[in-house]
């Protein structure tokens, strides 16, 4: 398509068969694709600008890009193993948290039950001791009970042997001391 | 193409130059341009590698763990040529990661760049594309044989397919490997000339007043479709290197 520019134009074929590429008036002849007189110097820029952009991403770019990715990767990977690690924490206080609870009701429990315990013996101990006092009184008031019923048995007897006396002495008759005191006695037995 | 253009210029008074975007010019004066002068080739390859110093050096300095936009803009192209080399020439070809993502960083800034206004395409020239499609058939090749030895020729000898065809499919097995650097090199010249040369012609049309709405919204959309078409071609000779390389390191089907 390009190298056959035979038409109109005359001197394009002349220039361009004398290795231009471009006419009079600085337009293009053909394809600027396919003159051959510009190919070295493209290559040669172009090998040199491959060249550079490559050293510059091996070198600077793509290791710097890659550390920040691993970077990255490396902080999030930290972070999500921390967030883990305050998880199993938190978990674990919970736990602690209970245990202490646990803990806590079971010496209250302890505690409740030992008091319990304590009180009862003292309340025992208390119980014995107003028992045996009780108890005590009780013997005493009793003891004091029969030394009134015998004072009052004497008494009676007294009274007895007096009025029997006074009784046979108004008959008349002789008191015998001795005789009514038995008859008072037998019939205190009565 | 050209003959058609000054053709129209000369019947209809249209001005039509839709090749001379792509004329190589010395910078500082002068007519000829020898291998090491100063053209615009160099000027706009220069550009190409201040904006991937921008882009993958500058923006990533500060290094920070939270991304900022340009630092994202580099990690984003880093994560998608790795991923590609990984995914598409195995785990064993991450050693030659570098090479990809300097050929896919060039190709993708020298098109963006050649969509400025009055800018030099370097991507849309033969020579250029050429010499990276060979750089990679070259490569390519002779890692073939440095790891396999003649095992690598097994590429060509289909052994799933059955005896009678392997001759047949290996002939034609080695003339699509031949023509790879070809059709590697013109696929992204060509798309991007094309473009070029299309928004310049329909530029040219603009200048008649009846047409010009038309021609403008022509521009408009044919930009839209090169800047589509800048990404794909960067990527296709991307992925093309990958599976080029892919053949290199795993030559048994």
């Amino acid at each position: 398509m390009a190298t056959d520019t035979s038409g109109e134009h005359i001197s394009p074929d002349k220039l361009e068969a004398a290795g231009m590429c471009v006419d009079s008036n600085g337009g293009a002849i053909g394809m600027p694709q396919l003159c051959p007189d510009w190919m070295g110097n493209q290559i040669f820029w172009l090998v040199i600008t491959l060249v550079v952009i490559f050293l510059i991403l091996s070198r600077v770019a793509l290791p710097r890009i890659a550390a920040i990715l691993a970077e990255r990767q490396g902080t999030i990977t930290n972070d999500l193993a921390e967030a883990e690690n305050l998880k199993a924490r938190a978990v674990e206080a919970e736990d602690a948290y209970n245990q202490a609870l646990a803990d806590a009701r079971t010496e209250a429990l302890r505690i409740a039950a030992e008091a319990k315990a304590e009180i009862q013996a003292e309340l025992n101990v208390a119980i014995e001791k107003a028992d045996a006092e009780i108890a005590a009184k009780a013997a005493e008031s009793e003891k004091a009970i029969a030394g009134i019923r015998a004072g009052a048995l004497d008494s009676i007897r007294e009274v007895a042997t007096d009025t029997a006396a006074e009784i046979v002495g108004a008959l008349g008759g002789k008191s015998d001391a001795s005789a009514i005191a038995d008859a008072v006695e037998d019939r205190m037995k009565g | 193409m050209a003959d058609e253009a000054h053709g129209a210029a000369d019947e209809g008074g249209l001005v039509f130059h839709p090749m001379d975007q792509f004329i190589v010019k010395p910078l500082f004066g002068g007519d000829t341009v020898g291998l090491f002068t100063v053209t615009n080739v160099t000027l706009w390859m220069a550009l190409a590698v201040l904006a991937i110093f921008a882009l993958l050096v500058i923006s990533t300095s500060k290094r920070a763990i939270v991304p900022g936009r340009g630092q994202s803009i580099a990690e984003l192209a880093y994560g998608f040529i790795y991923k590609m080399v990984e995914d598409v020439a195995g785990k064993d070809a991450t050693p030659y990661f570098p090479y990809i993502m300097t050929l896919f960083m060039f190709i993708v800034c020298s098109n963006f760049l050649g969509l400025l206004p009055m800018s030099f395409t370097t991507t849309s020239h033969i020579a250029v594309t050429a010499i990276m499609a060979m750089a990679v058939f070259l490569t390519v090749t002779v890692l073939g044989f440095v790891k396999h030895g003649v095992g690598f020729l097994s590429l060509f000898w289909i052994s799933a397919a059955p005896l009678p065809l392997r001759p047949v499919l290996a002939l034609i097995e080695i003339i699509s490997y031949f023509v790879r650097p070809i059709s590697h090199s013109i696929r992204l010249a060509g798309n991007m000339m094309a473009g070029h040369a299309v928004i310049k012609v329909f530029a040219g049309f603009a200048a008649v007043t009846l047409i010009a709405p038309v021609s403008v919204l022509a521009i408009t959309a044919i930009y839209a479709l090169e800047v589509l078409v800048s990404f794909i071609q960067a990527y296709v000779f991307a992925i093309l290197t990958c599976v080029y390389l892919k053949d290199a390191l795993h030559p048994h089907h």
